[in-house]
């Protein structure tokens, strides 16, 4: 053997002591989710108990992963990436990170606006980002479309939080998409002006604000009202239950949603496995877990929302192709800082 | 010794001294310098954007927040430090370690107790209208969420590493120069203004300059509170605008902050040479606190410790034992294991190399080289978290992937990733983040050890090592500690790096909190919380006893 390759395979078997869990054997598959341990970590468990597949998890920032997934390249050891944000799912395909995979299971559980054309990724949850209005001191007939907010009558009654949260890029991509930039500027200088206060804190803080009477009307992510509702905390379930659900724009295009999806890595080395998880997290069982701990709608037809979700009414979605959202972000966000909306 | 030969030894120790500790320098400052790297390449339009748009507001809010908690640390950190040093009052004993508790809260967790209780659906805002039958913006209440309101909740979890380094001093200098300053008839707060402060001020000042550049990094409170300082800029332009160009400008910007705020603490250390004048100490005769001014230091050291840790600890307690849901289940103790392993480590490894590079500066006072290498290797502390993650992200993978693709050609052999999503990838990024800490810390204690003593030692034929172990390491013990729990402490709350390069299966006390929290799941977040503060606890008690029996021991 010559020495240097004598020397090179030593390396690597002395590398190989502090290497990562990096699963090769046929037995695992290895993840990087945005969704918070806390939101995944049962579902993988019980996959693994059904499978006998052992499942590897990183949690961390959906951008962060990514970044993480660019920089590793072809070596990387992450087999599927999940992460909570379409725009995020859009970015990771544009990066070369992500591959087309064929799954017929998936295809027909999973509507075509909530997947991804090229096949590289499809959506597990949808999340809705409706109207909430505080129970008597809103007639619902004043509210229409989230257009209608910039209305004067509006003016100190809304509370929404700030535009450095991905979920109003997101809203405002989704506008940018039905009216063109000038139009949602416009939209967005008038709706500052209708703020009840500087945009702070976090869903659940708009929510609380408005019942405690700072705003009569609250834009927050339907699943933190649902924890709300749903979770130990007497006073918060008590302020939850004094807000009603308002689905906008349904004369038009429907409410604004995203969904949180999976995509299969490019560096996947334990492709059959990734893609056996992809579709057991949108196995009805699966969908129906999300429903009802996490308070999002399941992306399948077939299985109901929750009894929570399901109080709140059938609504119409906006049909827009959710990479839409990513396309457009800098731009939402750049009309956001023009418009003074902090 | 000939002199010749006394040159030369100089010399070659000169040379090592500067390739070792210049080479570490550049290794450290590796993750800033690539980072850094993008501003060559043009951000264009974006730039304009932000120029014309939200760049002001960056400038205006960061230097707000950092006049705020200098003002606030250095009253709180200065004042606590001389009165439970120097003064005799009410539950000083106790005082002594629990003014330290607050340093294992961290900032966006008080942050979000003090939001909780003081907010306007909070329970005193509400009671105040339910009893007045006001409502919104018909009474005055201080918003907590606020650009005042992170100055004070910053201050209130900050004002320890003024404290700390201050009271050391306090404690360390000798009483002779107090004992004349009184014999001349100045009394005690002309002792203090005259004579106490000027001779702690580099200690003030690196205290102050540690707690400046927290406030900069800071990430999680001023985005709760919808403050726009270069921490949130950065993240927004970097994922929100997707420019990575513009993202490093403005953390070049933010750079620039950093390298006054060091300037000014050299220069605040440069122009005097604080060093004892005589090593010998005696018994601490402090003041004896009588009536008002009794109650007032009581009241003073009472409320930095109930605002800064009693009231939030104890909410954070309520939260876990009432409202979260299954509070320790699962792998709690495995969190609190791994968590106590990486401080550990990074607080061992940070206060090596804080010791190596503070003595090759030492020895080579005048090369500017190794000064502004090892400066360059401090910079990391007040950058966020997640602009070091990315910086370290990029050059491992890169040398991994190298490392890979030549074996592969070679050997038709692949290596993968040998460092990327490593523990060693994530104690690199800790050692880059927390250096600073531990060389402020070592450098203080260095410099209070007076050259001459060196000289001498050098003179009875030591070496450096011998100099280290047996003259500097005894004086140094106390400096010593503080760096290690320092660091330590700082690991335990370390977030966004954290959560961007552990590897797989593997999480931390801070990790589990923030991933609840920011899901507004703040009460669920309780009992993680309260773990990182009660496994921060334990050493701070330990470090203050150690630094209090060193001087009586030396008396």
């Amino acid at each position: 053997m010559l020495p240097v390759k004598r020397l090179a395979l030593t390396a690597v078997a002395a590398f190989s002591l502090i290497q990562p869990m990096a699963a090769q054997a046929s037995g695992e598959v290895n993840l990087y989710s945005a969704r918070k341990e806390k939101l995944i970590k049962p579902l993988l468990d019980r996959f693994t108990h059904e499978t006998g597949i052992t499942v590897n998890l990183v949690t961390g920032k959906a951008d962060a992963l990514l970044k993480r997934l660019k920089s590793e390249g072809r070596n990387s050891p992450a087999d599927v990436l999940i992460t909570t944000d379409a725009g995020r799912l859009h970015r990771a395909k544009a990066a070369g990170v992500t591959q087309a995979f064929d799954s017929a299971k998936l295809k027909k559980v999973v509507p075509e606006a909530y997947r991804d054309q090229g096949d590289h990724w499809y959506g597990l949850s949808l999340r809705a980002r409706p109207i909430m209005y505080v129970k008597g001191r809103v007639n619902p007939a004043e509210l229409s479309s989230y257009e209608g907010l910039a209305d004067a009558k509006w003016k100190g009654r809304i509370c929404i939080r700030s535009s450095s949260n991905i979920y109003n890029q997101s809203l405002i991509a989704s506008m940018v998409a039905a009216d063109g930039i000038e139009k949602v500027e416009a939209w967005a200088k008038a709706l500052v002006g209708n703020f009840a206060r500087p945009p702070k804190g976090g869903d659940r803080d708009q929510i609380k604000g408005a019942v405690a009477g700072q705003c009569d009307v609250a834009v927050a992510n339907t699943y933190y009202l649902a924890g709300m509702l749903t979770g130990k905390d007497a006073k918060q379930k008590a302020i939850a239950e004094k807000m009603v659900v308002f689905w906008p724009n349904q004369d038009g295009r429907g409410a604004h949603v995203n969904v949180s999806g999976a995509a299969l890595t490019s560096a996947s080395k334990n492709k059959a496995n990734g893609i056996k998880l992809i579709e057991f997290l949108a196995s009805k069982k699966s969908q129906h877990w999300y429903a009802e701990k996490n308070g999002e709608f399941p992306v399948r037809h077939d299985v109901a929302e929750s009894a929570t979700l399901h109080g709140w009414g059938k609504f119409k979605a906006d049909t827009l192709n959710l990479s839409k959202l990513g396309e457009l972000n800098p731009d939402a966000v750049k009309l956001m800082d023009r418009a003074g909306w902090k | 010794m000939p002199p010749s030969a006394k040159l030369a030894t100089v010399t070659s120790g000169l040379n090592g001294w500067s390739i070792s500790t210049s080479s570490i320098a550049v290794l450290l400052a590796l993750p800033v310098l690539v980072v850094t790297g993008y501003l060559f390449i043009p951000a264009g339009e974006v730039w304009t954007h932000l120029v014309d748009t939200v760049l002001k507001d960056y400038v205006e809010n960061s230097l707000l927040l950092m006049l705020g908690v200098a003002i606030g640390t250095l009253i709180l950190g200065v004042g606590t430090a001389w009165l439970a040093s120097m003064c005799q009052f009410p539950g000083r004993n106790i005082f002594e370690w629990a003014l330290l508790l607050p340093l294992a809260m961290p900032a966006y967790i008080i942050a979000y107790t003090y939001t909780g209780v003081l907010d306007f659906s909070g329970p005193i805002q509400t009671f105040i209208r339910e009893l007045t039958g006001l409502g919104y913006r018909e009474y005055w209440f201080p918003e907590v969420r606020s650009l005042e309101g992170a100055a004070i909740m910053l201050t209130l979890v900050l004002y320890p590493y003024v404290y700390l380094l201050t009271r050391a001093t306090f404690l360390n200098q000798s009483l002779c120069v107090m004992d004349v300053s009184r014999t001349l008839g100045n009394g005690p707060w002309r002792t203090f203004f005259t004579v106490a402060l000027p001779l702690a001020r580099p200690a003030i000042v690196a205290g102050l300059s540690l707690a400046l550049m927290e406030t900069l990094a800071d990430y999680g409170t001023v985005q709760y509170f919808g403050v726009n300082t270069f921490t949130t800029g950065i993240f927004r332009t970097w994922y929100g605008l997707d420019s990575a160009p513009a993202a490093a400008q403005l953390s070049a910007v933010l750079l620039l902050f950093v390298f006054t705020l060091i300037l000014l603490e050299r220069h605040s250390r440069k122009r005097n040479r604080y060093h004892q004048t005589s090593q010998r100490h005696q018994d601490l005769r402090r003041i004896n606190l009588q009536g008002w001014a009794k109650w007032g230091a009581l009241l003073f050291c009472g409320g930095a410790v109930l605002l800064g840790f009693l009231l939030p600890a104890g909410q954070l307690a309520v939260w876990a034992f009432t409202v979260a849901e299954d509070p320790f289940e699962g792998p709690f103790l495995e969190l609190i294991v791994n968590t106590l392993m990486l401080g550990g480590v990074a607080s061992l490894l940070a206060l090596l190399l804080a010791l190596f590079l503070g003595y090759g500066q030492r020895l080579n006072r005048k090369s500017r080289l190794i000064g502004f290498m090892v400066r360059l290797a401090g910079m990391g502390y007040a950058v966020p978290g997640t602009v070091i993650a990315v910086g370290v992200i990029i050059p491992f993978a890169w040398l991994d992937n190298t490392v890979d693709s030549w074996m592969r050609d070679q050997f038709d052999l692949s290596t993968g990733l040998l460092l990327s999503g490593t523990l060693v990838a994530l104690v690199f990024a800790y050692m880059v983040r927390f250096l600073a800490v531990s060389l402020q810390t070592v450098e203080t204690g260095l410099g209070r050890i007076k050259p001459s003593l060196d000289e001498a030692a050098r003179s009875l034929g030591y070496g450096s090592g011998a100099i280290l172990g047996q003259v500097h390491l005894p004086i140094l013990k106390g400096s010593l500690l503080t760096a290690l729990l320092l660091v330590f402490v700082d690991v335990l709350k370390e977030l966004p790096a954290t959560l961007i390069l552990r590897p797989f299966n593997f999480n931390t006390l801070a990790v589990r909190a923030y991933e609840l929290a920011s899901d507004e799941r703040l009460a669920d977040a309780a009992p993680a919380s309260l773990a990182i503060v009660a496994v921060g606890i334990i050493p701070v008690v330990l470090l203050s006893l150690s630094i209090t029996k060193s001087r009586h021991s030396k008396s």
